[in-house]
């Protein structure tokens, strides 16, 4: 299973790589989201710095429905995933991979947001291991969930529409506490932040289970 | 055209007698509710409410979408696994969405009087608002065409996936809450000790409640089941017809064909 998420992984990034659609696309409106929000309440510097962390958490969140259509995309052409089905591979090693993917395209995504954030908004962060492991949590949540409802709407028509739908309100908790964790990890307490990861680590670890058991059922399904 | 037009048997004898005494029930309770019990010491008139919102959250939150969660984990277990389940299911949430829906409606037209707003980002209050989004992209992916095997087990695990969040997002507001204490008066006395009349309609309300949901369950799976049949029978029949066409002309024509043009013809009779 392992063996078989690193190859699936290294797939996708290798495609990622390559096309360069989620590093000069997804990024970009990342980016541009960021400056956008910074024209819906700014240009007051104290407004912006108190909801810079929940700002780029939405970032991130909308950036996660992008990079998982993308990861459904890679699959959609021609007898892709017929391909995949029939090449053996356990299909929780395909959730494991291309979830992997999706957390380190999301990653890379955060660093740039990051740095975007501190200059434009001014703030930075004060408590870095905190925002640290609540990033890493968050993002293994995103990832997994993400490609979970990636694989559900996977082949439908109706994809770019229905995907937010479904996978928006399931990442509700994550904003959530992603926020606040990074809140506290920008006002310097990190007591206030820590509890929170006590929802990002839960939250990551149930659809990780969730997804390495019922991906198979999909698969079979799409 | 027999099969087509003959008229689908009528509603089993036990829905129709659960739907006729959840009809009652809640009359029964409505009549209690507003010209029987007393206004209350606190909130006065407004209690009344007490006796509709809470049955009807009940419905939606645990009877509803407990069922849905519960019909499509039995779904995807392979020794169960039976459309039963999946329209079970459906039945269920769309039963549930409606209730959620007016669990948000009765909450609202309570609050504003009582806190003096529409809304507060109240634990229970967002988290149920979660849900009815939640489920409605249920109803969105189920309406997504496909065969009912796939469409089946796509729904079971959106259900079943959704359901998973429910507790998370209940606990990560919760939190949310205790950390933003907000200006809110949720800590105000909302539930004075009930008794007397009050309890007993109360407990009539839950009852009736319960009894429409299950009336409406049940003819919402028999629909569900008839327009699958519908479907099926639908497409039958206008493959029928169109052979029926592309065999007129030649069958005229060509005593050899005549045979083959009866065929489908006759079975359209049947």
């Amino acid at each position: 299973m392992w063996r078989d998420a690193v190859l699936v992984a290294g797939k996708d990034l290798r495609i990622e790589l390559r096309s360069r659609v989620a590093l000069w696309q997804v990024v970009p409106v990342a980016v541009l989201s960021l400056v956008l929000y910074g024209f819906a309440l700014g240009p007051g510097r104290r407004a912006l710095a108190g909801a810079a962390p929940g700002l780029f958490w939405l970032a991130v969140l909308f950036s996660t429905v992008l990079a998982t259509q993308r990861s459904v995309a890679i699959e959609s052409g021609e007898g892709t995933r017929d391909g995949l089905r029939s090449s053996g591979i356990d299909p929780a090693g395909v959730f494991l991979g291309k979830a992997a993917a999706v957390a380190v395209e999301l990653a890379v995504l955060q660093v740039v947001l990051w740095a975007a954030m501190t200059l434009l908004f001014g703030v930075h962060l004060r408590v870095g291991w905190l925002a640290l492991v609540a990033s890493l949590l968050a993002t293994c949540g995103l990832a997994v969930a993400g490609t979970l409802y990636g694989a559900l709407s996977a082949g439908l028509r109706v994809r770019e529409t229905l995907l937010p739908l479904l996978v928006l309100p399931i990442l509700a908790p994550v904003l959530l506490a992603a926020s606040r964790a990074w809140a506290a990890a920008l006002a310097g307490s990190p007591a206030a932040g820590v509890s929170w990861l006590r929802v990002l680590g839960p939250f990551a670890a149930v659809y990780l289970v969730v997804g390495v058991v019922l991906y198979g059922p999909l698969l079979e399904a799409g | 055209m027999n099969a087509r037009s003959s008229t689908p048997e009528r509603l089993p004898r036990w829905i129709r007698a659960t739907g006729a005494l959840g009809a009652v029930l809640s009359a029964l309770t409505v009549w209690l509710g507003l010209w029987v019990t007393p206004p209350d010491k606190v909130q006065g008139n407004l209690v009344r409410l007490v006796y509709l919102h809470p049955p009807i959250a009940w419905v939606a939150l645990y009877l509803a979408f407990g069922l849905a969660a519960l019909s499509s984990l039995l779904y995807l277990w392979r020794r169960t696994r039976s459309l039963f389940w999946d329209r079970l299911a459906a039945a269920s949430v769309e039963v549930g969405v409606v209730f959620n829906a007016l669990t948000l409606a009765t909450g609202m037209l309570w609050g504003r009087p009582t806190w003096g707003v529409w809304w507060t980002w109240d634990a229970r209050l967002t988290s149920t608002a979660l849900l009815l989004v939640l489920f409605l992209g249920y109803l969105a992916l189920r309406r997504v065409p496909a065969t009912p095997e796939v469409r089946a087990k796509r729904c079971a695990v959106a259900a079943l996936v959704a359901f998973v969040d429910v507790p998370i997002v209940h606990f990560s507001v919760i939190w949310w809450q205790t950390l933003h204490q907000g200006a809110t008066v949720l800590n105000a006395n909302l539930s004075p000790t009930i008794h007397g009349s009050m309890a007993w309609t109360l407990l009539l309300g839950f009852v009736a409640l319960t009894l429409v949901f299950v009336w409406m369950v049940a003819v919402r799976y028999r629909i569900e089941v008839l327009a699958d049949r519908t479907g099926a029978l639908d497409l039958e029949v206008s493959l029928e017809e169109r052979w029926a066409e592309a065999a007129a002309p030649v069958g005229s024509q060509a005593a050899d064909t005549e045979g083959a043009g009866a065929a489908p013809a006759a079975r359209v009779e049947r």
